[in-house]
């Protein structure tokens, strides 16, 4: 089936070429068919795309080793479960999802806007399609996913083991959609400015698939957070990774434009700034697949050199060119209607606000690209976490403390003695918050227990707010206060969804703050009955334990060897950790057959002890060396022996490796561990969960009634009254 | 290879027919009337407008604005909504 996929690319990249040119004459000529051609394109481009992934998908569940692709990312003995995801481990395979969720969504959207911007949405399904055409020459002309071996081999190279966990197969979709989702209303600002029709309609119309691509980009982000807590060993979540800085970036200049497109829905200003930051975003969203895919900053996702470096530059540039020509030719259109009313407002919070992100956004940005720049400059310089954080620490206090301003200032104009009464309380939590956490002890870090101070901050600015829009509610109709709270959600979903996304980013910085000042690690050397203390805990190194892993067609996937701990903190009750150590067959044919378990991959598998106020984190580093010499002689068993059938060889093979399996726990050697106490851990994966809650009621599509003005006949009669005077 | 074949051809009919549809149908063929993206653009402007009027009355019930700012904004905001109502109807 390696044919059929390989022409599905070919058709795909032929109805990109069709639609870009049948939307064009559409829009050029107006005809209304020529532009439902060009869409249905897109809708046609996700089909054929779903059947060449369907077809790549198939191979690696049937480990149909004459693909290459199944060949060196899969294996027989990798799980059912992980042979799916392994399709996107690939450079190849990540290209093909790309491009399939970028047909995917566009055509949800195109078919959600087809009856409105009528003279905006062609020019946008040329982008999109042109978006689509680009990667789908990648795949056809450099990096095919349907190349086959003549000779393909008994066994595959296997998934790499740091991407065997769960949350692999949710965080790659999730990061790609917000990436595609991003290039959306990139798109249709392209399609706004060719068209001069810049005013309100598209901004509405594509807002909410902006919020989208922010969720998904935001889930993707906090996915990876997690399975770099749980999976590479380190104990961290956050690294400043390049491709976790690539995916930070847009989202943060995202989130800038969902702040700042509501100053242009209410008053028509800033209509420049957001037609840049979108265009800014949709650049970094191509940015960040550029990083991930190119190789070209050395990090743990980048899986080795391509030749995407070019076609990537090339598109880039195209971009970035094209979209300062178009704004600087629509200066004219793009002319602000109103000017900001007063510095006390919220136009003036939210305008602070995307200054901070935008700045946080270039920190990043440089901090991302300054070893490549000192590169080419001859003279290479890393930037490392401490620098990143001198930078970004300043301006996330800001950014959590404007979180808690904007919901307080009314738009247009706020007066000293309105601030004075809704400042009243928040302040006090700003106050006694910190103040608290001192006299309590605990110091050591100004800026985390500013932060807790501000994070109060904002939980008492939302709160209030709350508590207000329910009394006013139940004032009008007497509900009971769970009903009306409901119903002021309900009413103002936008509104009350941000101000829960506000909560969330408070929380999370919480447990960011927390986590980053008052973590201790330790490294301890213990022997089965040992124990030591850490942080507060006591810790009991029970016993060894090893098992071999069989894959589901009977063969070897993986050697454990790990370790049972007992843990209490306090007089507390005593529970339970395990940890061990993976260890994943390499495929290099000059290793012996024992020893190569020992020479592949190797991960760690975390045992956490995880709760509100802290968690414990550790991770076994097994001294395997007792085993070396063990694991050698067998090797050389094997290399002695005389021509043995593939049975033999199997008994053997299991005999000389339950031997080691049992070796290690009957007579173990001492393990090193590592152990992490960290605060408030938890509270970051609290704060994504309230952040993403928030952003879904903001994306729930609101009611007819709801879209009216509050007192419609109001309107109605003003409207009278104006009319007769 | 024929399986491979026959694939290819029913992914390459069923995507002609899917594009080609709106071509073949010649009553979705006509021009775009003059004066509807004006019309969209003014009834996304009316929608802003509302949802203005709409957080101008919250931000007064929740403390944000003095009873008189509130009249007086809410005034000043119906009064940009009638005069969009207006264009709407001229270009009705």
């Amino acid at each position: 089936m390696a044919v059929g996929g390989a022409i599905c690319l070919a058709v795909a990249l032929a109805i990109c070429l069709y639609g870009i040119a049948a939307s064009l004459h559409g829009a050029r000529s107006g005809r209304r068919d020529w532009v439902a051609s060009g869409r249905r394109s897109v809708y046609a481009l996700a089909g054929v795309l779903a059947v060449a992934m369907a077809i790549l998908q198939a191979a690696f569940v049937r480990s149909d080793f004459s693909f290459e692709l199944v060949a060196t990312h899969s294996s027989a003995t990798t799980p059912l479960f992980y042979r799916l995801t392994a399709v996107w481990s690939s450079q190849e395979g990540s290209l093909l999802l790309w491009v399939l969720l970028l047909a995917l969504w566009s055509s949800a959207i195109l078919f959600l806007t087809r009856r409105k911007l009528r003279e905006v949405a062609p020019y946008a399904t040329a982008v999109l399609l042109g978006f689509g055409a680009f990667f789908c020459a990648l795949l056809v002309f450099l990096e095919s996913p349907f190349t086959t071996l003549a000779t393909p081999p008994a066994e595959g190279a296997g998934l790499n083991p740091l991407l065997r966990h769960p949350s692999m197969m949710i965080h790659p979709p999730m990061l790609y959609s917000g990436y595609t989702l991003f290039t959306v209303p990139f798109a249709f600002a392209i399609g706004a400015l060719v068209t001069r029709r810049l005013g309100a309609e598209w901004i509405r119309a594509t807002r909410p698939f902006t919020l989208a691509a922010w969720t998904a980009l935001g889930v993707g982000i906090v996915l990876g957070a997690r399975w770099s807590y749980m999976e590479l060993g380190w104990g961290g979540y956050w690294a400043w990774d390049p491709v976790e800085n690539a995916s930070l970036m847009p989202w943060l200049t995202g989130t800038a434009f969902l702040h700042s497109v509501m100053i242009q829905e209410k008053r028509g200003m800033l209509r420049v700034w957001n037609v840049s930051l979108v265009l800014a975003t949709g650049v970094l969203a191509i940015l960040g697949t550029f990083l991930v895919r190119s190789g070209i900053l050395e990090s743990i996702h980048a899986f080795g050199a391509s030749t995407l470096g070019i076609p990537f530059l090339a598109l880039i540039g195209t971009m970035i060119a094209g979209s300062i020509a178009l704004v600087a030719s629509r200066a004219d259109s793009l002319r602000s209607e109103h000017r900001l009313d007063s510095l006390l407002s919220r136009e003036a919070a939210f305008l602070l606000n995307n200054l901070v992100l935008v700045a946080l956004c270039f920190v990043v940005f440089w901090g991302t690209f300054f070893p490549l720049i000192t590169e080419a400059l001859g003279n290479e310089q890393s930037f490392t976490p401490p620098m990143f954080n001198r930078y970004v620490t300043p301006l996330a206090l800001i950014l959590v403390l404007l979180s808690g301003i904007g919901p307080l200032i009314a738009w247009r104009r706020a007066t000293a003695a309105n601030l004075r009464r809704n400042f009243a309380l928040p302040v006090g939590a700003v106050v006694l918050v910190p103040v608290g956490h001192a006299a309590a002890g605990v110091t050591g870090s100004i800026p985390a227990l500013l932060m807790f101070g501000f994070a109060a901050f904002v939980v008492a600015a939302v709160g209030q707010e709350l508590w207000r829009g329910v009394r006013a509610r139940r004032a009008m109709s007497r509900d009971s206060v769970p009903a009306a709270l409901l119903a002021v959600v309900r009413r103002n979903r936008r509104r009350y969804g941000g101000y829960t996304v506000h909560v969330g980013i408070a929380t999370l910085f919480v447990g960011v703050a927390a986590s980053s000042a008052f973590q201790s690690q330790h490294l301890i050397e213990l022997r089965p009955g040992q124990s030591d203390r850490v942080g507060g805990y006591t810790i009991a190194y029970e016993r060894p334990t090893s098992r071999l892993v069989e894959a589901g067609n009977g063969r070897l996937e993986r050697i454990d060897l790990g370790a049972r701990l007992q843990v209490r903190r306090g007089d507390g009750a005593v529970r339970t950790l395990d940890t061990y150590k993976s260890y994943f067959p390499s495929m290099s044919p000059g290793l012996g057959p024992i020893s190569r378990f020992f020479e592949g991959e190797a991960t760690s598998e975390v045992g956490l002890r995880a709760g509100p106020r802290r968690d414990l984190w550790t991770a076994v580093a097994p001294d395997i060396g007792k085993l070396r010499p063990i694991i050698d002689r067998g090797d050389k068993l094997f290399a002695e022996a005389d021509e043995l059938t593939d049975r033999q060889f199997d008994a053997l093979l299991a005999t000389a490796l339950f031997g080691l399996r049992d070796r290690y726990v009957q007579d173990p050697p001492p393990a090193t561990f590592r152990f992490i106490v960290s605060p408030l851990v938890t509270w970051i994966w609290v704060g994504a969960l309230i952040v993403f809650a928030g952003a879904a009621i903001a994306l729930w599509p609101a009611g007819a009634r709801a879209r009216q003005p509050a007192t419609a006949a109001g309107l109605a009669r003003v409207a009278r009254e104006l009319e007769r005077a | 290879m024929v399986l491979d074949v026959l694939l290819v051809l029913a992914v390459v009919a069923i995507a002609v027919l899917v594009i080609a549809a709106p071509l073949r149908s010649g009553a979705r063929a006509e021009r775009e009337a003059a004066g509807t993206a004006e019309r969209a653009e003014l009834e996304a402007a009316r929608d802003a407008k509302y949802a203005e009027i709409r957080d101008a009355e919250i931000d007064y019930r929740t403390g944000k604005l003095s009873e008189a700012d509130w009249r007086a904004l809410d005034r000043q905001l119906r009064r940009e909504a009638v005069e969009l109502l207006h264009r709407l109807d001229e270009t009705a």
